[in-house]
């Protein structure tokens, strides 16, 4: 059994909520006291039926405005799936929140409301799924009900929606009618729906493969700590602690450190204390090398002809995120980019992107936040990194404030 | 009890290589956990580990094992002491501790109550729960630790689902639910300036079941209190509490023997046993696979009283 994170965007008119309650519902993924917990708040607050929205409310100011503020996680499981849900808010002002909450996720759930069809927030989503590179995207067209389960309806807003993602990078698309509420589609076939013949959302979560995503083929591996237990037993051990970002690692295989681009041959893999032959991406492991070479926190270790691209300078799409300063060409930063921080300097604002239009704007001279653009960086270290749509885990990249210390951009190195 | 650093995944070299050919939750959310905890390794200069002596920082101990094996945890563990907790969990702790070679801290809220002349809740349903922050706040100011790794998950409640894995706390320990930073991929920040510090969260992304699946995995000796005995409790609306001196009793209070485990260990004052057979790991893993109530809900008193219970205790520098 393995594990899938899934984004659901939408605002909470689209019904988001409802939708993962309702698959938290339907799976039996609700407990008593949780449930009880639902119908005491419900009836407070006099919405009639019980709002399954409140079981991703956490937060006060949540439950007071009955809006999502931030990234939400819940946890359910089935026979063939364990999930994590990943609940962002959909409004224009927490575009950041749903950045932070796709750039995790293997799959996201795309709500659009049957009566409303696509929307400028239709729009805004898809790009975000298709910038963060999520591969696998379920348009779910909600409320159904209440355009009378029509086909015709159905099909227009699928076209529609077709003809949308056409400019974006959407590599595996399924668009579903549904209706959260009375739980359509959703986990059961609905019968209110005979013409459609496609999966249910609940059978697409459990069986889109999410293995093949990864990548598979470009070994690389960011050093993040190094351990050196000293003692008389293991007087020369140096093990070098980290996660695999992509690709496989096997013992003997041929390796370059970077940035000093020294070579050497794996020695050893660990896991645990244990020698194991080989690791693959998402691992985390500790290599050992057959040459004393100097390596720290930062560097990398990756197959030896198989390189990133090792450059001071870089161009990225970037989201802003901060809400009280603006991005400038000649500000500076610190880029953390894998294991390694290195500062940097905006060298100029290509273009900004419309997330509405997704027209490019020229000219532009700052930043605000929730802002989408693309950006000219200068580090001050040399940076081995992949392109972000290629290697996920190799081309990202945040931007943080020197003096604050807050992240204050998602940057997808291009 | 006897953990060794060779024995650190506690199962056969085979078993691990087969394993690892496919794929499966508990492997994805193992490491990520590791990562997590080299990250602070990595990022920190005066980390610590929070141990309670319950069931999740003691998964948290052995991801923290194989973190860094065949090198020690390279941090302490830090254990606040209410002066209520069971002797089985205490006993644990300690016997944890030495058998790792690791750094035990511990300190007292007895200590910081008379020091600083706070007053305590009385009456009967009095804990000394949320008095812990203020041991935990000078604890992280005398050792000047700059993160503090805990075993909370984010399943476990509602205002725990809102927080980042790295969460930052200010000077004072507060947690601002509005000023979180953002947690993109797996690149997590963890800068701050002097005073502040970071709460860690490895095992966030994991439920109670996981936790109790890879306790079997692992073959991790667990406090006897998790497993069905003989006790006597009070019984009291409802709950079934350890009939201990430091709770206060009246006469609505009923003095009962019964067969129970406790599903979680905290402080005895706000933790509720349940009614059960379950004598081992398996047993026990069965009634919570089919058990139709929360972990809290079940077991903790000090999450009911109002909705926004532990959001406010976070807000105010709770763990």
């Amino acid at each position: 059994m393995d594990l899938l994170r899934f984004i659901t965007a939408g605002s909470v008119d689209d019904g988001k909520s409802t939708l993962i309650g309702r698959l938290l519902y339907d799976t039996k993924n609700i407990l008593a006291d949780q449930m009880e917990a639902i119908e005491r708040a419900s009836k407070s607050r006099n919405v009639g039926e019980i709002d399954l929205a409140l079981l991703t409310d956490g937060l006060r100011s949540e439950r007071e405005q009955g809006i999502t503020i931030d990234v939400a996680y819940k946890y359910f499981q089935t026979p063939s799936r364990k999930f994590i849900s990943i609940d962002a808010p959909g409004h224009i002002q927490y575009t950041r929140n749903m950045v932070t909450g796709a750039s995790n996720a293997d799959l996201a759930i795309i709500l659009v409301d049957a009566r409303h069809g696509v929307v400028e927030q239709t729009r805004r989503h898809s790009l975000i799924a298709s910038m963060l590179g999520i591969p696998h995207v379920i348009v779910a067209i909600n409320k159904m009900d209440l355009i009378g389960n029509s086909e015709d309806g159905y099909l227009q807003i699928a076209q529609a929606y077709k003809e949308l993602a056409e400019k974006l990078n959407i590599k595996d698309l399924t668009i579903i009618p549904v209706s959260a509420l009375n739980g359509d589609n959703i986990v059961d076939r609905s019968e209110n729906m005979p013409w459609y013949t496609g999966e249910t959302l609940l059978t697409m979560l459990e069986t889109v493969n999410v293995l093949k995503d990864q990548n598979q083929d470009d070994a690389r591996f960011a050093v993040q700590y190094v351990i050196r237990p000293q003692t008389e037993e293991l007087h020369d051990y140096r093990g070098y602690a980290g996660r695999i970002q992509s690709g496989t690692f096997k013992k003997g295989d041929a390796v370059k450190v970077l940035p000093s681009e020294q070579e050497s041959k794996i020695a050893k893999i660990e896991f645990g204390g244990n020698e194991i032959d080989s690791a693959s991406v998402l691992e985390s492991v500790t290599i050992l090398l057959e040459d004393d070479i100097d390596i720290s926190r930062g560097d990398s270790i990756v197959s030896l002809n198989n390189s990133p691209v090792i450059s001071q300078d870089l161009e990225a799409i970037v989201c802003w995120m901060d809400d009280k300063k603006t991005l400038k060409a000649g500000n500076k930063y610190v880029l953390q980019h894998g294991t390694s921080r290195s500062r940097c300097s905006v060298r100029d604002i290509e273009y900004q992107i419309d997330i509405n239009s997704y027209e490019k704007l020229d000219e532009v001279e700052s930043l605000k936040l929730n802002d989408v653009a693309r950006i000219v960086l200068r580090t001050a270290q040399p940076i081995a990194y992949d392109p972000y749509q290629k290697n996920r885990a190799n081309g990202a990249a945040i931007l943080i404030d020197e003096t604050s210390n807050v992240t204050v951009g998602a940057c997808m190195i291009e | 009890m006897s953990i060794s650093v060779k024995e650190v995944s506690g199962i056969s070299e085979q078993e691990a290589d087969e394993r690892r050919k496919t794929p499966d939750y508990l492997d994805q959310l193992e490491a990520e956990a590791i990562y997590i905890m080299r990250e602070v390794a990595g990022q920190f200069e005066r980390p610590a580990l929070l141990f309670s002596g319950g069931k999740d920082s003691i998964t948290l101990v052995r991801l923290a094992q194989k973190a860094f094996a065949p090198g020690k945890i390279p941090f302490p563990l830090v254990h606040v002491d209410t002066g209520h907790n069971f002797i089985e969990a205490i006993n644990y702790r300690d016997e944890l501790a030495e058998s790792l070679g690791a750094k035990l801290v511990v300190r007292y809220v007895e200590d910081t109550i008379k020091a600083k002349g706070l007053k305590e809740q009385t009456g009967k349903n009095a804990s000394r729960n949320w008095l812990q922050t203020f041991t935990l706040l000078d604890t992280i100011e005398e050792f000047e630790f700059d993160a503090c790794i805990g075993g909370a998950r984010r399943d476990e409640e509602k205002a725990r689902a809102k927080e980042r894995i790295f969460s930052f706390r200010d000077e004072f320990g507060q947690w601002d639910p509005k000023r979180q930073r953002p947690e993109l991929w797996n690149l997590f920040n963890g800068r701050i300036s002097k005073g502040e510090n970071v709460r860690v969260f490895p095992i966030s992304n994991w439920t109670e079941l996981d936790v109790w699946a890879y306790l079997k995995r692992e073959k991790i000796a667990l406090p006897s209190i998790y497993f069905a005995h003989e006790r006597e409790l009070i019984l009291r609306d409802g709950h079934l509490l350890n009939n201990t001196p430091v709770i206060e009793k009246d006469e609505n209070d009923q003095i009962v023997t019964r067969t129970v485990r406790f599903r979680t260990v905290g402080d005895m004052t706000c933790t509720a046993a349940v009614e059960s057979n379950a004598a081992t790991l398996d047993e026990v893993i069965a009634e919570i696979t089919v058990s139709r109530i929360s972990e809290r809900g079940e077991t903790r008193i000090d999450d009911q009283q109002t909705e926004a219970a532990m959001e406010d205790r976070k807000k105010g520098g709770y763990f």
